[in-house]
């Protein structure tokens, strides 16, 4: 082993990565040659580590670590921009029952469709996490409030439609219940209370009978269109004068002719 | 000087707790959105007050994220943040501002007291109370949004100021503060100052237009109406962008600009209402 390509910086040897490879051996990842660039190599070590410590390792989804950071960076952002957040937390109907009937590597053939599928129905910025058996959580950053309504829909109605063939022929159908809750606007939250607000609100989705979709109504501080028409309406409609004191100031300043409108 | 110190031990606050009984002669500066001049009205309006012969004192109410030293270029070595960790005695936290009147700012240590536990509540509670006798009015400026620290520094005080723009952005984000104000604290009489208006009537016409939003969607009863008091605008003037850029008090630099004296007119009306109400 001699290694003068490999860096004058670090001795790979040097380093106690038996544990390392251990774990990502055991996930049969396939890692760089050590000696021909070290760095390249440890480079892939540690994004392979970090990988598996924020994915589940059965659903390939984000782990429960992974999810609890999004939420508290979530709850910033929500408190800074304004912009509303949703969070759902779903849960497979009646899992126990599948695990009971088909055993265990079904269930967890049910758990990889079922993420596979709430991962096919949301935006590349929303965060899809296991949080634990088969329950589920996703986060949709700037999430108005029917949109909210429609993925979760969406997302009920994907896994209503899958189909699982078993060994024996059979096919197995699952449904989930999703319960919703949005950040509050401008409210710095906790991710405790929020995730509570959400489990609220499967648990009511749960007792209406499964497979169906609850989600919170909008809080107090949300300003409807029909409340925003009203307020600023008059000054829409654009009166060509006011118009022209905005475009004329480009400090903005002039914003205040728009009143001259109202009433 | 005015009521003095209640005896009874304070209150012991926990964040589930509803907001507590507000304050006497407490003027919280709110607004919803930021970069609407929050900060700008509430140190002016101080060094307004002042002139009038009263003991001010302002308090960065946002714990760090209010601007309040960024305006009026102070600062001190030792902040509320001091007075929290117990470093300092409240007294030595206290600044005498360029306009001659007090301020209490935050330091950049309070970040990690912008969520509100507990302790939070309590302090803020006991350093409110200790503070109120030595002062004449106590003005919090808040930060922008409605986090639940600015939600609680309101719920302590005894009236309300919100400030506007009238930019729609503002204009929304006023109404929604006034709306969780109302359902949350009960408030049913709020202050209304619009900030860099364009022409005489502007802020009356937008409060009115508020009002009549609030109206129709906010407590139907006739009974229990909530009521916009118009305080004033403030219109747009070079002077205030040249003052803020200096960072120095508009009362200091062109105590005789348009905005200036819309300032000193608010002063005289908080002072009617707040300071000295009428018998």
């Amino acid at each position: 082993m001699t290694s003068a390509s490999a860096s004058f910086l670090i001795d790979v040897r040097q380093l106690r990565l038996e544990d390392a490879r251990a774990l990502l051996g055991h996930g049969e990842q396939v890692l760089p040659d050590p000696m021909a660039n070290a760095t390249v190599y440890l480079q892939s070590v540690i994004d392979k580590l970090s990988e598996l410590s924020l994915k589940d390792p059965l659903t390939g989804l984000s782990n429960r670590r992974y999810f609890q950071n999004v939420l508290e960076r979530e709850i910033e952002m929500v408190t800074r921009s304004g912009e509303p957040a949703l969070l759902l937390m779903l849960d497979i109907d009646h899992f126990k029952r599948v695990n009971d009937t088909h055993g265990h590597p079904v269930g967890d053939q049910v758990l990889q469709t079922v993420a596979q599928a709430l991962s096919d129905c949301v935006r590349p910025m929303d965060t899809v996490a296991r949080f634990g058996g088969e329950e589920f959580v996703i986060i949709l950053p700037n999430c108005q409030g029917h949109y909210g309504q429609q993925v979760a829909e969406r997302l009920r109605e994907a896994v209503s439609q899958l189909s699982l063939t078993l060994a024996c022929g059979d096919q197995l159908k699952v449904t989930i219940s999703i319960g919703g809750a949005y950040a509050p606007r401008w409210v710095r939250s906790t991710p405790e209370l929020w995730l509570e607000r959400a489990d609220l609100e499967l648990y009511r989705a749960k007792s209406e009978g499964r497979n169906r979709v609850c989600i919170e109504p909008q809080p107090i501080l949300a300003v409807s269109a029909e409340e925003k028409n009203l307020l600023f309406g008059p000054l829409a409609l654009g009166d060509p004068a006011w118009i022209e004191s905005i475009a004329n100031d480009s400090s903005a300043q002039g914003f205040g002719a728009a009143s001259s409108n109202l009433n | 000087m005015n009521q003095p110190l209640q005896d009874s031990p304070l209150p012991v606050a926990d964040a589930l707790t509803p907001p507590l009984k507000p304050l006497g002669k407490v003027l919280a500066v709110t607004s919803g959105k930021g970069g609407v001049g929050k900060t700008f009205v509430s140190a002016n309006l101080a060094a307004a007050l002042a002139k009038r012969g009263h003991k001010v004192l302002v308090l960065d109410a946002d714990l760090g994220l209010a601007n309040l030293d960024v305006v009026l270029n102070l600062y001190p070595k030792i902040t509320l943040h001091d007075v929290f960790t117990g470093k300092a005695r409240l007294e030595e936290a206290i600044v005498r501002a360029p306009g001659g009147f007090s301020v209490l700012l935050a330091g950049s240590g309070m970040v990690e007291y912008s969520r509100l536990t507990p302790n939070v509540r309590d302090d803020f509670l006991r350093i409110m109370t200790g503070l109120l006798p030595h002062y004449d009015i106590v003005l919090l400026d808040t930060g922008a949004g409605i986090s639940d620290v600015v939600l609680f520094a309101v719920s302590l005080a005894s009236e309300v100021l919100v400030v506007a723009t009238p930019e729609p952005t503002s204009l929304t984000d006023a109404y929604a503060t006034i709306k969780v104000l109302v359902g949350e604290q009960k408030r049913r009489t709020l202050r209304m100052v619009i900030n860099q208006t364009a022409r005489m009537g502007d802020g009356r016409a937008i409060t009115s237009q508020l009002q009549q939003v609030l109206d129709r969607f906010v407590v139907g009863k006739s009974d229990d109406k909530v009521r916009l008091v118009h305080l004033g605008d403030i219109p747009g003037d070079v002077s205030v962008r040249q003052a803020v850029m200096r960072r120095q008090l508009l009362m200091l630099t062109t105590p005789g600009c348009p905005a200036a004296l819309a300032i000193s007119q608010l002063a005289a009306k908080i002072e009617d209402t707040l300071i000295h109400p009428p018998k």
